[in-house]
């Protein structure tokens, strides 16, 4: 087995995977689906994964998140060894799943409860790691709707803009796969903007556009060591890594690790294990960032439940740094499986 | 920091075909849209979106022992290849459908059977369209025919429909202004009879003059016709076909009987039947046998007639039911109310963009279709269609009120900022296209 490291460059395959449960006996759940806008992007991420443990000889069930699901979890019939909550948006980044997990004691795969919850609100998320990890982060407002309703549309984007500047970004303040998302160059863009993210939900972040390079830096924790996987630069055609680049195979191009100076990438890992620690996250994440115009990274959210798609950024960062998916995912399980963690609180 | 001291990076093409592409795979990508539908066939939402035809009355239990028969007797030939034009049998048995709509001068070699009348329009488009060449179709138009006109790059050129149907006027005009343009104009397509998605029909009146323009023009006709049989009280309609041998005619089993099936036909005159028969061969080898031995099986041993109008009833009481869903709850948005079929094209308020809309609806846990699907250009944002096809009238109900509610809200944030919601990206059709009449077959 290889020595685990805190970071990792890409290199010739790993094998990560101990291969000391008795696999084919050791249930694996893999919770995916649900009601969020994400649906379609969980049920793929689960069945790409839940495709690996079979490959590596798990007994891998899948569940959606539906009424029939708690009677699933606490029959003596059904019940898996271990959960693995692959769902995306609310119910599952929110903690609400893992809550739930933890009542029906079931040790899972991901952040507890309250951690999910502070790093789902990405305004809390980038608050905490600005001020505990000691992490830029763009600078930017949480409005709900009902601000703009009673203090006027037009004086609060004069403000905007006058605070923050030109371009911005606009995002619901939860959320994922960029849905409800704009880039905005101009003043009169704004209007449309926040129309389009409150039909998403119903505070907006809006965060000054950092103009740069677009990394995502992905953590597995395997036996209590945080393996950083190399940073991943993010290149679209049209500088917008949207939903139709994230999930269609074309020609947005990745490069590994990021092209940026060896400093600037120490700097990463080091704001990604930041961000991973002052959230409490466990067990995997993914950490995004723009790299300003000095190399300084700029948190801009973390992930808890990250895409694992066949074109989501964390797979894509584990292969290009060798290690086999399989032995990678099957590893994480042992080393959740090996914790014996009581979750009954 | 100096470029020679970064580390040797990899690239990682997130596909590495990505450059080999044909031009027309360029509009096939991954949209929120489509992601959003994926929620739409969960059972907590009341999907107004599908046109799926409801199935529950199909004497099943009955039909698989004829189906069972059918394997014993003819498995030999049913699991066999095929004709490319189709199982003989099945091609006599479509005449008697047809004569329902006034077509009695074909024989069984002038039908062609299909895999679905997606692959007749393959088919058609295929044998008769260059890129570039242009095809006529009203506007608003079935995003499925959309979607393969698309694929073979041709110019789709809006022809104007009204309660009545098409608007002969608008069809001579288009047919002037392109071959002004220098364009080829290669065929009408139309869907006379509870249009999808506008739910009109064409007037019998308009018929034999929209067959005059064709015929004066030499412009080919293309008439579509799934849902000729499910006029609500019975009626049905002379087929543009029943009037002119020279025009192409697609119908379909897959809104009357049984969508899983992929079974349809076409009627065509001599000359683009047997291109069509060529073409078939080329693309599919042949229609499924087992299919059309299935269809057969039903239609030799049950009343399918008897059938089609048990559904014609259902469908009518779940149309009134959103009828007077819309009247009470949603009385500002304006719609035809259809006389068969499975559709209504609901115009929304001024200012809302139905496909902005969506990820509300869905939240609010209502899905309907964006009218942005139905139009090549972007346009449609001011419709949506809803099919009450599929759910029960109480599902409809509780449908519309949700919807009801997510149009309000649309309209105080659209209202709120002063503008329109979000444009339409240009893209959006061939992903809407897939999501229009399939369930998630994820889901459980």
């Amino acid at each position: 087995m290889a020595q685990m490291h805190n970071t990792v460059e890409p290199t010739a395959e790993k094998n990560v995977a101990r291969n000391s449960f008795d696999r084919k006996n050791t249930k694996v759940l893999i919770i995916c689906g649900g009601l969020s806008h994400e649906r379609d992007i969980s049920l793929s991420s689960g069945k790409r994964v839940g495709g690996f443990l079979e490959e590596a000889g798990w007994n891998v069930a899948y569940h959606d998140m539906d009424s029939e699901l708690l009677g699933y979890l606490q029959s003596e019939k059904t019940r898996p060894d271990i959960v693995w909550p692959l769902l995306h948006g609310a119910s599952g980044e929110d903690g609400s799943i893992r809550d739930i997990l933890e009542m029906v004691d079931l040790p899972y795969i991901g952040s507890r409860a309250k951690a999910s919850r502070t790093a789902w609100g990405k305004p809390v998320a980038k608050n905490v790691v600005r001020k505990l990890g000691n992490v830029s982060t763009p600078r930017s407002v949480t409005l709900p709707e009902s601000m703009f309703r009673e203090l006027g549309v037009h004086k609060i984007i004069d403000l905007l803009i006058s605070s923050l500047g030109l371009p911005l970004f606009v995002k619901p303040t939860m959320g994922g796969s960029a849905l409800g998302c704009t880039f905005v160059h101009t003043a009169d863009q704004l209007p449309q903007a926040m129309v389009g993210c409150f039909a998403y939900g119903d505070v907006a972040l809006i965060e000054q556009a950092i103009e740069g390079t677009e990394v995502s830096v992905s953590i597995l924790e395997i036996d209590g060591n945080p393996v950083v996987l190399p940073p991943l630069e993010i290149v679209t055609p049209n500088g917008t890594y949207d939903y139709d680049a994230r999930y269609t195979p074309g020609p947005t191009d990745f490069y590994v690790p990021a092209r940026v100076s060896p400093n600037t990438l120490e700097s990463l890992k080091q704001a990604a294990l930041s961000a991973h620690r002052t959230l409490s996250l466990r067990d995997i994440s993914r950490i995004d960032f723009i790299v300003d115009s000095n190399g300084v990274p700029q948190f801009l959210e973390a992930n808890v439940t990250p895409g694992m798609t066949d074109t989501s950024l964390l797979p894509q960062a584990a292969i290009a740094a060798g290690y086999d998916l399989s032995d990678l995912y099957s590893a994480l399980v042992e080393s959740v499986l090996a914790q014996n963690r009581v979750t009954i609180r | 920091m100096s470029d020679s001291e970064k580390l040797t990076s990899k690239v990682i093409k997130n596909d590495p075909w990505y450059d080999s592409y044909a031009d027309r795979a360029e509009v096939m990508r991954a949209s929120e849209i489509r992601a959003l539908f994926a929620v739409a066939s969960r059972p907590e939402v009341v999907s107004l979106a599908g046109g799926m035809p409801y199935l529950e009355y199909m004497p099943f239990k009955e039909l698989s022992e004829h189906i069972a028969k059918m394997i014993v007797d003819k498995g030999d030939i049913a699991w066999q290849y095929g004709s490319a034009q189709g199982d003989p049998h099945l091609r006599e048995s479509v005449l008697e459908i047809m004569k329902l709509e006034h077509i009695h001068d074909v024989q069984p070699d002038d039908v062609v059977i299909t895999n679905g009348s997606q692959n007749a329009l393959d088919l058609i488009t295929r044998i008769m369209c260059n890129p570039g060449d242009v095809i006529l179709a009203e506007a608003p138009n079935y995003v499925g025919a959309l979607g393969v006109f698309q694929s073979f790059q041709v110019d789709v050129v809006n022809v104007q429909l009204d309660e009545n149907g098409l608007i002969p006027e608008s069809f001579e005009q288009a047919i002037i202004e392109q071959r002004k343009l220098g364009k080829k104009v290669k065929f009408l397509y139309t869907v006379p009879n509870f249009h999808n998605p506008a739910g009109v029909t064409l007037s019998i009146e308009r018929r034999p003059r929209i067959i005059e323009i064709a015929q004066k023009y030499h412009v080919l006709i293309v008439e579509d016709n799934p849902y000729g049989l499910l006029g609500f009280d019975g009626q049905t309609y002379p087929a543009l076909r029943s009037m002119d041998p020279n025009i192409v005619y697609l119908s379909s089993f897959s809104k009357i009987i049984a969508p899983g099936m992929r079974v349809a036909w076409m009627v065509a005159p001599p000359g683009i039947r047997h291109k069509l028969v060529l073409a078939n061969e080329a693309s599919i080898l042949c229609p499924s046998n087992m299919s059309q031995f299935t269809i057969t099986t039903y239609l030799d041993n049950f009343d399918w007639k008897k059938q089609i109008n048990q559904y014609r009833g259902m469908y009518k009481e779940r149309c009134e039911a959103m009828d007077s869903s819309l009247r009470e709850l949603m009385p500002y948005c304006t719609w035809n109310k259809p006389k068969g079929g499975f559709y209504i094209w609901l115009r929304i308020p001024d200012g809302l963009n139905s496909r902005a809309m969506l990820p509300r609806a869905i939240t609010a846990k209502v899905a309907y279709v964006a009218g942005t699907g139905f139009y090549m250009n972007g346009e449609g944002s001011d419709h949506m269609r809803l099919s009450f096809c599929y759910p029960t009238p109480e599902r409809i109900k509780e449908g519309i009120r949700r919807l009801a509610s997510v149009v309000d809200a649309e309209r105080k944030t659209v209202e709120l900022f002063g503008t329109s919601t979000v444009q339409t990206p240009q893209n959006s059709l061939r992903t809407e296209q897939q999501i229009l009449d399939t369930p998630d077959p994820s889901a459980k």
